[in-house]
């Protein structure tokens, strides 16, 4: 087997794989880590989602990989460019987690299952069906997605590894 | 971030020596705590990737022990104590004068005694700066985990996030001697406490 070309999604970034490469993107914790998939011409998209909404946006210059609501419009994009039909589309995530409890738990701490919410809204949005994930709880995710197979890896520190 | 366009470097040197206070008075605390000497390193203040912040403490995937406290008060902020699992370990046999539990997993006791430490640290630091800038600033309760350095850092960032893709970063590095690191202690206050902190001190702010 030929060595696995792996591309990296940084932190707020995006790609799309296909041809057997993977993306890959590390150290999930309250950022949600989105998948999107063709299955039928193996084209995959992974985005590293960080906040909920770009409505709390003060940047000039606006990431949109870094929101919910527009990270997925943006993925879409690339997807179809990239040859995707996007009426086949299905959507995978992991990530999500709430790192820290503190008593009370004000808004920012909740970053999390917010971040998991937004996504799940803007999908539907877009009528893109979730068929897996692995979201929440209280610890860091690596996740890497195959886009031959279309099978998400994800790996942590206390829970080992797990394919969705 | 516009506050910084002009005297970038003079702003830069207040933020240095800010830390540089809160440090001191945290590394005496922490000496004290292990009745041992313990130095730092001259803290750097630095805008910094989001991307890259975790590359201090060993990337993203570095296994960390990290007590997470949020500043309150007039500049609040966010407050991180990271340590490698031997830097932790090292601690609390320097501490509680026990051998520390082999293996990855932590006792109740042990997760407890490094909140603590970290709890004592954020508050001597926040003490000073207290003092220095004349503005309330109390840490809450120290929260702890042991996991990804990238997944607990984000804590630290969501401030910054709204704002764009760099973070303002105050880090200092405790050392035991003159070489052996302790720790790391960030100190990322939120966007908007830096005028506020320059106002208190008399730093001019256009």
């Amino acid at each position: 087997m030929n060595e696995a070309v792996i591309v990296k999604v940084g932190m707020a970034d995006l790609n799309v794989a296909a041809a057997g490469a993977s993306l890959r993107t590390t150290g999930l914790g309250s950022c949600v880590g989105l998948t999107l998939y063709d299955a039928g011409r193996r084209i995959a998209g992974m985005a590293h989602i960080m906040l909920p909404s770009s409505e709390i946006a003060r940047e000039g210059q606006l990431n949109v990989a870094k929101y919910a609501d527009t990270a997925i419009p943006e993925l879409l994009v690339r997807m179809k460019d990239a040859g995707a039909d996007l009426s086949r589309l299905v959507a995978k995530m992991a990530g999500g987690a709430q790192m820290f409890a503190f008593a009370g738990g004000s808004d920012s701490m909740r970053i999390g299952p917010r971040n998991v919410e937004s996504s799940h809204a803007a999908l539907a949005k877009w009528s893109i069906p979730v068929v897996a994930e692995d979201t929440g709880g209280n610890y860091g995710r690596t996740i890497e997605f195959d886009s031959l197979s279309g099978v998400l890896t994800i790996r942590s520190v206390q829970n080992g590894v797990k394919e969705i | 971030m516009n506050l910084f366009s002009h005297d970038t470097e003079f702003k830069m040197d207040v933020l240095r020596e800010v830390g540089n206070i809160g440090a001191g008075h945290a590394a005496t605390a922490l000496s004290r705590l292990l009745d041992k000497p313990v130095d730092m390193a001259v803290p750097t203040v630095s805008f910094i990737p989001f991307e890259e912040i975790s590359g201090r403490v060993g990337g993203p995937e570095e296994v960390v022990v990290a007590v997470f406290l949020r500043v309150e008060g007039e500049a609040p902020g966010n407050i991180f104590f990271l340590m490698s699992r031997e830097q932790a370990r090292g601690l609390l046999q320097g501490l509680l004068a026990f051998d520390a539990t082999e293996g990855d997993a932590y006792t109740e006791m042990e997760l407890s005694a490094l909140s603590e430490i970290g709890n004592i640290l954020a508050g001597s630091y926040l003490s000073s700066l207290a003092d220095l800038t004349g503005l309330p600033l109390s840490p809450t309760v120290p929260s702890i985990a042991v996991d990804m350095a990238g997944a607990i850092l984000t804590y630290g960032l969501l401030q910054f996030g709204t704002m764009g893709d760099d973070a303002l970063l105050i880090d200092t590095t405790f050392l035991e001697g003159k070489h052996e690191a302790e720790g790391h202690f960030f100190f990322i206050p939120d966007p908007e406490s830096f005028e506020r902190m320059f106002r208190a001190l008399g730093v001019p702010v256009e």
